[in-house]
């Protein structure tokens, strides 16, 4: 039900796409479709575009609510909407279903025109350069020339520092929240597993479990558990869970198995995302993180990709955020300040691990404002 | 603006590029921004200071500039400043060392901790120095590094730091000038390798 600062009720379009987008892995799509919503009015002079691009498990469904009776809004609703920090009564924010994705946009899950069967395990790996090329057509599509911003969280601020790097020319400010330059080795540790506990799942089927009318939801509820748990800090569960016991004893001479609190959330948690979300989509999406390096096409050296870029940055990260953690987005900060380039950083104190960046934390709202108000008076 | 904020405001040249060590609420470099066309930079660590910092358009990075500042260039910038905090530093005298390894130029001002109410009240009273410019007392005091204007001289000679330009602010200007250890309330220092 929407709220007063709420953007309402919200319908996703898609937009086609006949013109062949050449992919960093050597293969073409020759056609794809993206799933997009927007909000707030696009000015006449088309200067107050701002692109969200989405997270590992995100989709175009940022904002607002698709009907009346939608429990729950789009997952950054705390940020985006009118009077919030990406004002949509200033801004025309643009977000779209990833390419490779599975709620609507070209992936897995859609139907390969050459072969008039579904994609699946087929559909190509694509990488964040490919997903800033489909959404510089999404731009082109929609009339905008360059972003007044590309923000983005996570694997969403990789896509925003590709921008930067890819479309120098295409966007005056990039807002970088919780993200880094390449992925740690313990990243892709954690992918890895995510990615063995869907393979494993005997439902798999080398990724044609939908031809065989079934579903790795155990693997997928797996890889989802192990995500979740490094998206939280220990503080955060502590605070959350602790020991708390949901059903049976661990009292003397009382043999009751026992479920703690925290697993019977991690279950649920791993059960609800094993039916809305697409196995071989989570596998391309963790590829997709595990292979970006912005300086892959810069001899390794990041200072060099960011000289050739024409935008001001925000750099955003938070305390106890321990996959993308603070360290990552001072690299960020330090390749920027060592290129030149405009930069401003902000270590937000906050309990809640990588999944802060979701949440409404004061400062971090009230950074974020201060940084949109810049832009707008910079651009509008 | 403070007097020493003036004073220095003189001293930067028309668009340089301007770091200021712990800026504030950025509106010493907007003020730059403004009437210079400076490139500003700032370093802040508290949270409000920030948010209003980038509020006003100054690119502000939250950094503890005592842990270091060996992410700044060598020579990357012309003008390094650090306005009122030498005396808030644990390490006062690596931070000068790298001001003048990261700008060609470093602006320093700090409070004179000889100005002759601070010996008035130190040997009539016997007690550490409380005031409207040093309201703190001796034992919550962020003001861990008082100096001189005598010391922080002696610290340029032993460390090699040239002092191209010094200005002296106080309550009796000519007096300043003329006797800085004893009547300037804050000094100001260009200072180079």
């Amino acid at each position: 039900m929407p709220e007063h600062d709420s953007v309402g009720i919200v319908s996703p379009q898609t937009a086609h796409f006949d013109a062949p987008l050449a992919l960093a892995c050597g293969k073409t799509l020759n056609k794809f479709d993206l799933v997009y919503e927007t909000y707030g009015e696009l000015n006449a002079q088309r200067t107050n575009a701002i692109l969200i691009c989405h997270a590992l498990s995100g989709h175009h469904h940022a904002a607002g609510y698709h009907s009346e009776s939608e429990t729950k809004p789009g997952w950054w609703d705390t940020c985006i909407g009118p009077g919030k920090p990406i004002d949509t009564n200033v801004y025309f924010v643009v977000s779209l279903n990833n390419l490779g994705g599975c709620h609507g946009s070209t992936g897995p899950t859609s139907i390969n025109p050459e072969t008039g069967k579904l994609w699946g395990p087929d559909f190509p790996q694509v990488r964040v350069s490919d997903w800033v090329n489909s959404q510089a057509a999404l731009a082109d599509h929609l009339g905008i020339d360059t972003w007044a911003a590309v923000i983005g969280g996570s694997l969403g601020g990789m896509q925003a520092m590709q921008w930067s790097v890819q479309y120098p020319e295409r966007l005056k400010y990039c807002l970088i929240i919780a993200s880094a330059m390449d992925l740690s080795a313990q990243n892709i540790a954690f992918n890895e597993i995510a990615r063995q506990a869907i393979q494993s799942d005997p439902n798999f089927c080398a990724g044609h479990y939908r031809e065989h009318e079934t579903n790795p939801s155990q693997g997928l509820a797996l890889a989802r558990m192990v995500g979740h748990v490094t998206y939280l800090s220990d503080d955060a569960m502590a605070n959350k869970f602790g020991r708390d016991i949901r059903s049976g004893s661990i009292e003397q001479n009382i043999d009751q198995e026992v479920e703690f609190q925290v697993e019977s959330y991690l279950r649920y948690q791993g059960s609800q995302f094993s039916t809305a979300f697409d196995a071989n989509t989570y596998i391309l999406m963790t590829r997709a993180l595990d292979y970006f390096d912005i300086a892959a096409d810069f001899n390794g050296d990041p200072v060099k990709a960011f000289a050739t870029t024409k935008a001001q940055f925000l750099v955003v990260s938070f305390s106890t955020d321990w996959r993308f953690s603070p360290r990552r987005s001072r690299e960020i900060t330090n390749a920027l300040i060592a290129a030149n380039r405009p930069v401003s950083y902000a270590e937000i104190e906050a309990a809640e691990g990588h999944d802060a960046f979701l949440m409404s934390i004061p400062r971090y709202l009230d950074v974020l404002t201060a940084y949109l108000g810049r832009i707008a008076e910079d651009l509008l | 603006m403070r007097l020493d904020l003036t004073q220095i405001k003189q001293w930067i040249p028309q668009g340089a590029k301007v770091l200021d060590l712990g800026c504030g609420d950025g509106e010493f470099l907007a003020n730059l921004r403004d009437t210079h066309k400076v490139q500003g930079l700032g370093l802040e660590i508290d949270p409000d200071n920030i948010t209003q910092a980038l509020a006003k358009g100054i690119d502000v990075v939250e950094q503890n500039m005592d842990k270091g500042l060996d992410n700044f260039p060598d020579q990357s910038f012309d003008v390094v400043v650090m306005a009122h905090a030498l005396q808030v530093l644990h390490y006062p005298d690596k931070v000068l060392d790298e001001m003048l390894r990261i700008g060609r130029e470093g602006i320093v001002t700090f409070p004179n901790f000889a100005h002759w109410r601070c010996r008035v009240h130190l040997s009539t009273r016997g007690r550490m120095p409380v005031s409207k410019f040093m309201p703190h007392s001796w034992y919550d005091t962020p003001n861990i590094h008082f100096c001189t204007v005598k010391d922080f001289e002696a610290l340029c000679r032993q460390n090699g730091f040239r002092i191209k330009r010094r200005e002296m602010v106080g309550e009796t200007s000519w007096l300043a000038r003329t006797w800085p250890n004893l009547f300037a309330t804050t000094a100001i220092f260009k200072i180079t390798r």
